[in-house]
């Protein structure tokens, strides 16, 4: 075990620096530099501009760039380009923003998808089957955005909820059980609509994880048996399709970040998918690839944990091979 | 082969192809096949779009028209245009825009357009899946610098799979110079991971089957046996996949648009209607709503559409 975890922590480990590079390179190599977001503006001199690409290094080698960020990176002096501030404590910032959002949706799909789904696939082919099929796939192949501003349409006459910001302005000297409802109904919308498509896609994994199980012999012989239905379904099947799900837990982990462009940006929220964009439109490079890299890191962990989770639960699993 | 002897069981003996029997357990899903006529009609309809909008030009998506701004659906176009102004049959059928383009045409034009995207990127992507899972599967073992292909490839992959998808696309699409070509390469090129396993997966589990064997026993050449023997084998879930995948390539595209990084003015799709449209929710609803309902109910289509092939492929998920 301990053998296990050290080396897919080393391999791990690899794959991080690999990711690093590539990303370096993609983000330097392409066209559009730091030093050419204002490119009308007249007073940039070509002196100017050179003295801003050696302040930022720009004007070196890839791999002596590369080395820069890293240093900067570890020893925690990495600034960013746009305003010179520490990148790490801006993106800490923005990441304890996005939380709450990422756990309130977490939450909302894994209790809404699991009965959901199981429901689904024990009626397999009635009403609520064919319905929730429907629903779901609606729910996935909406654009994200058109359904959020539908949503706001449809909700913010109806029930005054806030869909701009964390939390509403001048409430600072307010007790703390004010604040904190404050936030939480701030936070209501974001986190339904960005649980929506998480609840559709989970949902249909469930149904279809429980209905190959269902279909599998020991099923069948625990029906032959007698037992009742609902020991069947909740003791038999149910405890054996759960275990791809164990896993899902630490895939849906990056989700922290790449699935909350959107969502951040409509509502106004100042979380750390919008700091990335911002980013991205001031060419930040610092900060665009150290955002990157935090993902790159969230992707590995969660596959790490899965991997952990997996061996833990499932008996099957060995993890000396 | 085993023979069956019993017929009452659910297994029939027939002498269908897999074809048909892949046609008979698709059409008994009714979504799917609801998805699947969407599908054709808006494959009609693109290359009308395509027809009319460019190579005879019935409705032009381009023309700007000050006096006709944000009028709803269903107007008759106003008498103060000249003649090459006006829209065909004197109607907006879908209303217009801000500036007084027919949002007909656009919606046509946009078709053809979103369509391609899909298309393209997803045609890229499924290459490069299949390619590398075909290669890392079938030639796995062959060392390349010390290292095993198989070994390289699927590391490769690994990392690819690290990066953020949207964020990538994002911040690439950003920093490179706009154009729908940039777009369809970078969706592309950030897609095929999955393909890539998967198709690994079946190559090695073909190799090791018999008919794969008999091939090469009988000294079939080697691009004969990958590409006529195997690949056709491993095509099903690739082509699952692709389906599924065409419908994200366009809502992508279309998120991508509502950040501002989407295709540029003037060629219109789908996803740059939408995201355009929504400053005038208020205002003309339809800028928004017919672009919006449009794009769910195509990638609808496509999702029912790969979902319907996905059962019908899959032997365990078969309706008894």
């Amino acid at each position: 075990m301990g053998q296990f975890i050290l080396r897919s922590l080393i391999q791990r480990l690899a794959l991080l620096v690999v990711v690093s590079v590539i990303a370096h390179a993609v983000v330097h190599i392409a066209p559009g530099e730091p030093s050419e977001v204002d490119p009308t503006n007249p007073r940039m001199k070509p002196e100017d501009v050179a003295k801003i690409r050696a302040a930022f290094h720009l004007d070196e080698p890839l791999h002596r760039q590369y080395v820069y960020w890293m240093r900067d990176l570890v020893s925690g002096n990495l600034r960013s380009f746009k305003d010179g501030q520490p990148v790490l404590p801006k993106i800490w910032n923005r990441f304890l923003n996005s939380l709450p959002l990422f756990l309130a949706a977490t939450l909302l799909i894994w209790t809404l998808s699991f009965p959901a789904g199981i429901h689904a696939a024990i009626r397999r082919g009635s009403g609520f089957d064919r319905a929730s099929t429907f629903v779901a796939y609606a729910l996935i192949s909406i654009p994200g955005f058109f359904f959020a501003y539908l949503l706001i349409l449809g909700v913010v006459n109806a029930f005054s909820v806030p869909v701009i910001g964390m939390r509403t302005f001048g409430m600072e000297d307010a007790p703390i059980s004010f604040r904190a409802m404050d936030r939480l109904w701030h936070l209501t919308i974001p986190a339904m609509i960005s649980a929506f498509s998480g609840v559709a896609l989970l949902s249909r994994y469930v149904r279809s994880q429980m209905i190959e199980v269902v279909s599998n012999d020991y099923v069948r012989t625990a029906r032959a048996k007698g037992l009742e239905e609902e020991t069947v379904i909740y003791r038999h099947a149910l405890r054996n399709a759960l275990l791809p799900f164990v896993t899902m837990f630490g895939l849906m982990l990056p989700g922290l970040i790449g699935g909350s462009v959107i969502i951040e940006q409509i509502f106004a929220w100042p979380g750390i998918g919008r700091l990335g964009y911002e980013a991205i439109l001031a060419r930040d490079f610092p900060l665009i690839l150290t955002i990157n890299f935090f993902a790159a890191t969230l992707t590995l962990a969660g596959t790490f944990l899965s991997d952990v989770l997996y061996a833990f639960a499932d008996p099957r699993v060995r993890l000396n091979s | 082969m085993y023979v069956t002897t019993d017929v009452d069981t659910d297994i029939e003996v027939t002498g269908r192809s897999s074809l048909d029997e892949f046609w008979v357990t698709f059409r008994r899903d009714r979504l799917a096949l609801i998805g699947f006529v969407v599908l054709v009609g808006l494959a009609l309809l693109a290359l009308a779009g395509k027809a009319f909008t460019e190579w005879w030009v019935l409705f032009d998506p381009a023309v700007v028209r000050l006096s006709d701004r944000l009028l709803p659906p269903l107007t008759e176009a106003s008498s103060v245009l000249s003649a090459d102004k006006r829209p065909a049959f004197g109607i907006y059928f879908l209303g217009t825009d801000d500036l007084g383009r027919d949002v007909f045409a656009r919606m046509l034009q946009g078709s053809f357009v979103s369509l391609s995207i899909g298309f393209v990127a997803v045609g890229i992507a499924m290459s490069i899946g299949v390619a590398l899972g075909g290669i890392s599967g079938y030639y796995g073992e062959s060392k390349f610098l010390g290292l095993s292909v198989d070994n390289l490839i699927m590391r490769f992959t690994d990392v690819m799979l690290c990066f953020p998808t949207f964020f990538l696309i994002l911040t690439v699409v950003a920093l490179l110079p706009p154009s729908i070509y940039n777009i369809m390469i970078v969706i592309g090129l950030t897609g095929w991971m999955t393909t890539a396993r998967f198709v690994r997966a079946e190559f090695l589990s073909l190799k090791e089957q018999d008919f794969v064997l008999a091939a090469k026993a009988m000294g079939l050449p080697e691009r004969r046996i990958i590409f006529f023997h195997m690949l056709p084998n491993a095509m099903a879930p690739v082509l699952v996949t692709a389906t599924v995948s065409v419908a994200t390539a366009i809502l992508t595209e279309s998120a991508l648009s509502f950040l501002g990084f989407g295709v540029q003015p003037p060629d219109a799709t789908w996803g740059n209607i939408l995201s355009d449209g929504k400053n005038f929710i208020f205002d003309a609803p339809w800028l928004f709503f017919i672009p919006g309902s449009a794009i769910l109910v195509v990638v609808l289509a496509f999702n029912l559409v790969g979902e319907g092939m996905r059962e019908s492929l899959n032997p365990k998920l078969r309706r008894r």
